[in-house]
């Protein structure tokens, strides 16, 4: 279905685009108050140790320190992101549990002085042996990470949908394939901060947030205050990618910093830091077994996995019923079996990343799928083709797929790689392989993290008394993906006015109505429903307001880029501008609201709301990869990636999401992990030696979206953001086998693992050694 | 060069050097690096902080016209030196073209390498007009970003090598031309 549309489906310039090009846009590190503090915290040098002591004497003693504070000085209350494992202390109590947990903080007149005064904390501790691989975590005589969670179990899941050992019996194949995933990290650009301030009894927080909404929720849930109270500002973000979603000890200790002190407080992270508070993605071992018909339909599949959770929940609840629940959307079966450890580790902790946990379990399903396809002598893409997922389908754990042209993404993937022609013997130079991978994700959770009945999203509208602007107020903040700017669009579509007349003010829990947060690929869907509602009221009154100095019907008048005409009959029509001003001037305020909430969804089993969403989007990406057999070096040489998303509301910023999920996926497969030694430091706490794409690594890439309408969402749109992170892992492997007949069981698919398969493949061929 | 000491015997120097085409003179320690009198001293921070390791390239500015990571530059080295910043490349209220064309390839996501990235851009650009795509790659190769996977930061500074600062196509929903 095609709409008629004049905004949306436009490629307008970003809203913020001049501010970021200028230096003129302020993130929270380039704020600044009159009388300002610094503030840093102390963190722990080891894995696993009790607390016997703190002395903070001699740094309180130091010029220039203003407060030191530690476990004494704050609210005892557990937090967390996740409601069902709030585990959490703003500081060590009796134990630290990994290194870079959080001891005392500091707050000084300058950074210099800050660094100065850490040093002067002394902190006697008693090492204790620390867990270091989740793999033995369960282990008998392992040390205990919590002693509330026994074997260190943070989270099991056990979930069967139909009987997968009848699957398995009438099946002509069941093959069970293990993968092993990498520890990455999101590694924005911009390390977090956060300024706190107190007027009285209200606290500002400005900070590098995901969610003004949560942080202002467990501020002031940790701290007995009202939510009215607490006010989160987020600036400028440079990227979040999942992990700036829950409040970390910058705002924590620095409003009570900022509370000793009187003064503003400053806190940030270093990039060290950033990667010690981590809450990236999580390494996980997968087990996956399929069973098959002689033609390739998949009967049933069982999952099974252990998760690396590090030493806190975070969000790893959501991730680890993500990890299992998402693997049904993209294929068709009516079996499934999904099992699932996360283990408590002396490590950071981990939580979301784009795709959620989604991505690692879809490098095995899909390299598992291939191993399949190569046994049964099946092509790759017809095996694909085969299961592909239909609309108007249900997975077997309950979650309804309405829009959905999955092999409709197939299919041109297919033609635009050239992927026929390079199948065929001799269709690609030696050493050059081809892979594909399919990914699916949510437009938006359909449960808010902690139980509440508030509207996931809400929006007001406020014409300019002279009709010449109009400003969107809403909570939904912009990290990066370019939500101020559709949601702008959206609006004016909605209004029948123009995009360039917006304008924005988002993010601040006090003007701005609220929104969860830009997580779960949300804001396209769920703050688009609320802009539309908002943007179709005003019109409502500015056509009854036109009404009245037309003296037609309301329902004969249009608008549409800002004028409003008579649907029958020419020549009768007035502007926006002046009805909007007439409007201000008889009736006051020209005003439109709108909040979203989505409907009942998912099933009724333990963990059913994880991975329930509106509305669903497909995608499919090929990769061709040249690899160097002296060496394992991977050379991506051309990806194509075709997406189901629904309606696009701006394809130059989908198609950059895109792109940015590619690059970030591709990092992921070849080169990105987080690196312990084994007393638990991190061995690659830096941007040189935990390695993310440079301009010259990335590979071309054709980005296309096919047609599709989400009847269910505003102008039929669904996510992008996401699910585009989804296939690219699965894709690489595939590709790397297709080159070199070597398959790599796990993350990532270093240079050095491809050269000692390949090694050993030769070894095998020649019977022993080269 | 002018220097005092402080109460604990630590000298402090007077620096004077030119910021977008202002002077300046401002007292530094050193090892107050030029990213810190930027941000710190004289207010400019579209110079980015993101890793202080000269890793990232944030802090990317030109000193007599080369790029430099600022943050590895210490402030005495920029003694008498012409700095320009993120703030020094518009013309007043009017975009340079390798601005104007950023925005409008959607070459800016979250911002944060933007400032960075076109000063990178700019220096190429200077000394060599007609960059192919791989010189494109090269010049910005310091510069990380995580949002964009630089396809349409490349397409952006190859339309100003051209002569364009907007996309060949007005692209409708659909393929990317």
């Amino acid at each position: 279905m095609s709409i008629n549309t004049k905004i949306i489906g436009r490629s307008v310039p970003r809203i913020d685009g001049r501010d970021k090009v200028t230096g003129a846009a302020k993130y929270t590190g380039d704020i600044k108050f009159p009388n300002m503090l610094f503030g840093k915290i102390l963190t722990s040098p080891h894995a696993h140790a009790r607390i016997i002591s703190i002395d903070t004497s001699a740094a309180e003693a130091l010029p220039g320190v203003k407060a030191v504070i530690t476990h004494k000085d704050v609210p005892d209350i557990k937090y967390g992101i996740s409601p069902a494992r709030w585990d959490e202390n703003i500081f060590c109590i009796d134990k630290v549990r990994f290194v870079g947990d959080k001891v005392a903080a500091v707050a000084c007149t300058d950074e210099e002085t800050c660094y100065k005064a850490l040093k002067l904390i002394k902190v006697e501790y008693e090492v204790l042996p620390a867990v270091l691989d989740f793999r033995k975590a369960m282990d008998a005589g392992m040390p205990q990470v919590h002693d509330e969670y026994p074997k260190n179990i943070n989270v099991e899941i056990h979930q069967e949908f139909g009987d997968i050992e009848k699957a398995f019996k009438e099946a002509h194949l069941v093959r069970t394939d293990a993968f092993l995933g990498n520890r990455a990290y999101q590694s924005p650009i911009e390390p977090h901060s956060a300024t706190s301030l107190w007027d009285g009894d209200k606290l500002t927080v400005y900070s590098s947030t995901q969610s003004p909404h949560y942080f202002q929720y467990y501020i002031a849930r940790e701290f007995g205050m009202d939510m009215g109270n607490v006010r989160v500002v987020k600036p400028y973000v440079g990227g979040g990618f999942g992990g700036k979603m829950e409040p970390t000890g910058l705002e924590f200790a620095g409003a009570v910093l900022a509370k000793l002190t009187g003064r503003p407080v400053r806190m940030f992270f270093d990039r060290h830091e950033m990667f010690a508070h981590n809450r990236g993605r999580h390494a996980q071992y997968m087990e996956i077994t399929t069973g098959v018909t002689k033609d390739g339909k998949i009967l049933g599949a069982h999952s099974n996995f252990m998760m690396d959770g590090g030493a806190y929940t975070s969000l790893g609840i959501a991730t680890a019923y993500y990890a299992g629940a998402l693997l049904p959307l993209t294929y068709e079966f009516d079996h499934y079996k999904f099992d699932l450890f996360r283990l408590y580790t002396n490590l950071p902790a981990c939580g979301a990343q784009r795709g959620h946990g989604a991505p690692q379990p879809k490098y095995a399903f899909e390299s598992h799928l291939d191993n399949v396809a190569t046994e049964l002598g099946i092509d790759p893409m017809d095996i694909r083709i085969l299961n592909a997922r239909r609309p108007e389908t249900v997975t077997p754990n309950d979650f309804a797929i309405h829009s959905c042209e999955l092999t409709q993404c197939l299919t041109r993937a297919r033609i635009i790689s050239n992927w026929d022609a390079k199948k065929k013997e001799g269709g690609m130079p030696k050493g050059h392989g081809i892979g594909v991978s399919t990914g699916s994700f949510v437009s938006g959770a359909g449960y808010p993290i902690y139980r509440t009945d508030l509207p996931h999203s809400a929006v007001v509208i406020k014409v300019n008394e002279d009709g010449t602007s109009a400003t969107l107020y809403t909570g939904a903040p912009d990290i990066g993906q370019g939500s101020d700017t559709v949601l702008c669009q959206m609006a004016a579509e909605a209004m029948g006015f123009h995009y360039e007349k917006m304008k924005i003010i988002a993010a601040d829990t006090e003007t701005c109505p609220m929104d969860l947060g830009a997580y779960a690929s949300r804001l396209t869907l769920m703050t688009g429903a609320a802009c539309k509602s908002a943007g179709e009221e005003i019109k409502k009154s500015l056509l009854e307001m036109a009404s009245s100095m037309l003296h037609l019907p309301p329902d004969d008048l249009e608008c549409e880029d800002a004028i409003i005409y008579s649907k029958s009959r020419d020549g009768k029509a007035l502007t926006f501008q002046e009805v909007a001003r007439k409007h201000f001037v008889l009736k006051g305020p020209l005003i439109g609201k709108g909040s979203y909430n989505p409907p009942k969804l998912g099933g009724k089993f333990k963990g059913s709301p994880v991975g329930t969403s509106p509305a669903y989007s497909f995608g499919v990406q090929v990769g061709e990869v040249k690899i160097d057999e002296e060496t394992g070096e991977i050379e991506a040489v051309g990806f194509w990636d075709v997406h189901d998303c629904g309606t696009v509301v701006n394809p130059r910023l989908l198609h950059g999401q895109v792109h940015g999920a590619l690059s970030m996926g591709m990092g992921e497969s070849v080169w990105e992990e987080v690196l312990f030694d084994d007393e638990g430091r991190i061995k690659n706490p830096d941007l040189a030696n935990y390695r993310i794409l440079t301009a010259l690594d990335m590979p071309p890439v054709e980005s296309e979206i096919v047609e599709s309408y989400e009847d269910i969402a505003p102008w039929g749109v669904k996510e992008i953001g996401e699910g585009s992170t989804n296939p690219t892992m699965g894709c690489f492997s595939n590709a790397i086998y297709d080159a070199m007949g070597v398959r790599v069981y796990s993350l990532p698919l270093s240079y050095e693992k491809v050269w000692r398969a390949l090694k050993e493949k030769r070894e095998r061929e020649h019977g022993g050694k080269e | 060069m002018n220097t005092i000491q402080d109460k604990e015997g630590v000298k402090r120097y007077m620096l004077s050097l030119t910021v977008n085409g202002d002077p300046h003179t401002v007292v530094v320690k050193a090892n107050t690096t030029l990213s810190q009198v930027l941000r710190n001293e004289l207010a400019l921070t579209g110079t980015k902080q993101g890793c202080e390791l000269g890793d990232c390239g944030s802090c990317t500015v030109l000193m007599d016209g080369k790029p430099v990571n600022s943050c590895m530059v210490l402030a005495l080295e920029a003694e008498g030196r012409e700095v320009t910043t993120i703030e020094g490349v518009a013309e007043g209220a009017k975009l340079s073209d390798l601005q104007e064309s950023f925005v409008n390839h959607g070459a800016v996501q979250c911002g944060y390498c933007s400032p960075g990235m076109v000063l990178s851009a700019k220096a190429l650009l200077a000394r060599n007009p007609h960059p192919s795509e791989l010189e494109v790659r090269e010049a910005i190769s310091g510069n990380l970003c995580r949002c964009t996977g630089y396809v349409h930061i490349v397409e952006a500074i190859l339309a100003v090598s051209e002569g364009r600062t907007t996309p060949p196509e007005e692209a409708n929903a659909g393929g990317e031309a």
